[in-house]
C-alpha cells in the first residue's frame, strides 16, 4: 500500500542533507509551509540554498533559520519587506549570498524543471542589471534573456488538502509558488491542513498529482485559517 | 495650481479603464484605482499571487487569511473569479494576456523606459518583485507617480538615471500635475493637466522636452 503520509515532522524532514537546495512556498505569509521550517530548523541541516519569493520576516520561520547561519544563499524576487530584519542584517555584513530573481521568471524556471526543459528565453528584464551576464538573443525582432531552469532538492510546500497517494488542493491565494515546486523538487514534502481518503478529494480537483509529492503530514493551523 | 491628489490621481486613471480589460494594479496609488472603477463597470483585476477577479478590502470580521493581494493585503473575490499558481499567473503577464498593468514609478524617460525597482546599482538589498515581468509583459504599461521627488526634482527625465525595470515600456503617464502619452520617436505629449497649471510650469517641472498635441 503506498502511504506518504508521515506521523512525524522527523520521518517528514528524514534524510535532507547539508548543501542542499530548498524551495520554500507561500507569498509572504500565505500558503507558506511554517510548520515545516521549522521541522527543518530542528532537523539541523546546513549550508542551504533557499528559494522564496520573500526573504523572511521576524525572527521566526526562514529568518531565524538563516539566523541561525545555515543558510548560505537565497535566491528570491522581494527580499525588502516590512520585517525582514534578519536578512537584511546578514546581506548587509556579507554573510549571506542574494540571488535576486524577478517573479515570473522565478516561478518559470522552477516550473521549467519541473517539466524538463533546461533554460527558456523571456523578455523579462532585457537591459537590466538583472540580465547582465545572461544570453541575449533576438527572436522574431524581440530582445530575450536566456535563464537556467531552478531545481530543489527538497520542496517545502503548503497544501489545503492531502491523501495518501501525494494528490494535493490549495486555498484561495494559498496556491500561489505551491504547485510549481512541488513538481521542481526530487523531494516534495507537503503540510495539509486536511488528510483526505483516498478517493474523497475530487480528482477534478486536484491541483499537483501525487506523482510530485513524497511525503505529507497533517498541520491543523487552527480555527482562523479553517 | 491645484495638483491632483493621490485619490484624483487613481479617479483620473480610472477614467481611462474600459470594460472588459484584464488589469494589474502595483502597490501603493495604482492599488487606489480599483475604488474608482465604476461598480457597473466591469473591469477583472488579476493579482499576480494568482488572483483573477480580485475585489475590494473585506470587511474587519470578513477577513480570509488564505486570500491577499500582491501588497499581502487581505481582499475579497468576485462572483467569476478564480485562482491559479504563480507559473501560470506569469503566463499570463508575460504572454500578453493582461491588457493594462499600472505601476509607480521612480522615473520615465521620454523613450518609455522605466525605473521603479532600485535607487542605485549598490541598494543595500533591492527587491524587484513581479515589476520587471509585468513592464515587459503586459499589453499596455502605464505609470502614475508624483511629478517631482519630494526635494523637488523632476521624474520625467530624457533618461532615466536610475537602473531599469524595462525598455521602452511605458505608454502612458499620470502625475499630480498632468497625464501624458509617451510617443515613440516623439516623447511625452501633453494630455490633460491638473486645474490651474500651464505648459509652462509643467515644462519647468520636468527633466524632458514636452509636446503639445498634434
Amino acid at each position: 500500500m503506498i502511504d506518504k503520509i508521515v506521523r512525524t515532522m522527523a520521518e517528514a524532514m528524514a534524510g535532507i542533507k547539508d548543501g542542499s537546495t530548498v524551495l520554500i512556498g507561500g507569498f509572504g505569509a500565505v500558503g507558506q509551509p511554517d510548520a515545516l521550517i521549522e521541522g527543518l530548523i530542528e532537523q539541523g541541516a546546513k549550508d542551504l540554498v533557499c528559494v522564496a519569493n520573500n526573504a523572511g520576516t521576524g525572527h521566526t520561520g526562514l529568518a531565524r533559520l538563516m539566523e541561525l547561519g545555515r543558510v548560505r544563499k537565497i535566491i528570491c524576487s522581494f527580499p525588502r519587506s516590512a520585517g525582514s530584519v534578519v536578512f537584511e542584517e546578514l546581506y548587509r555584513q556579507g554573510k549571506i549570498e542574494l540571488e535576486i530573481v524577478p517573479q515570473g521568471t522565478l516561478a518559470e524556471r522552477m516550473r521549467a524543471a519541473g517539466a524538463g526543459v533546461p533554460a527558456f528565453y523571456t523578455p523579462t528584464g532585457v537591459g537590466t542589471l538583472l540580465a547582465q551576464g545572461k544570453e541575449v538573443r533576438e527572436i522574431d525582432g524581440r530582445q530575450y534573456v536566456l535563464e537556467r531552469a531552478l531545481k530543489g532538492d527538497v520542496a517545502l510546500i503548503e497544501a489545503w488538502e492531502a491523501d495518501r497517494w501525494g494528490n494535493l488542493t490549495y486555498r484561495a491565494s494559498g496556491r500561489n509558488f505551491n504547485p510549481v515546486m512541488a513538481m521542481a523538487a526530487d523531494l516534495t514534502i507537503a503540510q495539509a491542513m486536511h488528510i483526505r481518503e483516498l478517493g474523497e478529494i475530487d480528482p477534478n480537483h486536484v491541483v499537483t498529482p501525487g506523482i510530485f509529492v513524497k511525503r505529507v503530514i497533517h498541520v491543523d493551523r487552527g480555527p482562523d485559517w479553517a | 495650481m491645484k495638483p491632483f491628489s493621490r485619490d484624483q490621481m487613481a479617479a483620473r486613471v480610472a477614467q481611462d479603464i474600459p470594460e472588459g480589460w484584464f488589469v494589474n494594479l502595483g502597490i501603493g496609488i495604482p492599488t487606489m484605482i480599483a475604488n474608482h472603477v465604476p461598480a457597473e463597470r466591469e473591469v477583472i483585476l488579476h493579482s499576480e499571487n494568482g488572483i483573477l477577479g480580485m475585489g475590494p478590502a473585506p470587511a474587519p470580521d470578513k477577513v480570509d487569511p488564505w486570500l491577499v493581494n500582491a501588497g499581502k493585503q487581505p481582499v475579497t473575490l468576485r462572483p467569476g473569479g478564480s485562482y491559479f499558481h504563480h507559473a501560470d499567473s506569469f503566463a499570463m503577464i508575460r504572454g500578453g494576456h493582461i491588457d493594462l498593468c499600472v505601476l509607480g514609478a521612480f522615473e520615465v524617460a521620454e523613450n518609455g523606459d522605466i525605473a521603479n525597482w532600485a535607487t542605485s546599482e549598490n541598494d543595500t538589498a533591492p527587491a524587484v518583485g513581479g515589476a520587471m515581468d509585468l513592464a515587459a509583459g503586459a499589453k499596455r504599461l502605464w505609470v502614475v507617480m508624483e511629478h517631482t521627488t519630494k526635494d523637488g526634482r523632476p521624474k520625467l527625465v530624457e533618461k532615466c538615471s536610475y537602473p531599469l525595470t524595462a525598455l521602452g515600456a511605458v505608454s502612458r503617464v499620470y502625475t499630480n500635475l498632468g497625464v501624458f502619452d509617451v510617443v515613440k520617436g516623439r516623447g511625452f505629449v501633453v494630455v490633460d493637466m491638473a486645474p490651474g497649471v500651464t505648459f509652462e510650469a509643467l515644462q519647468e517641472r520636468s527633466g524632458a522636452k514636452l509636446h503639445l498635441p498634434a
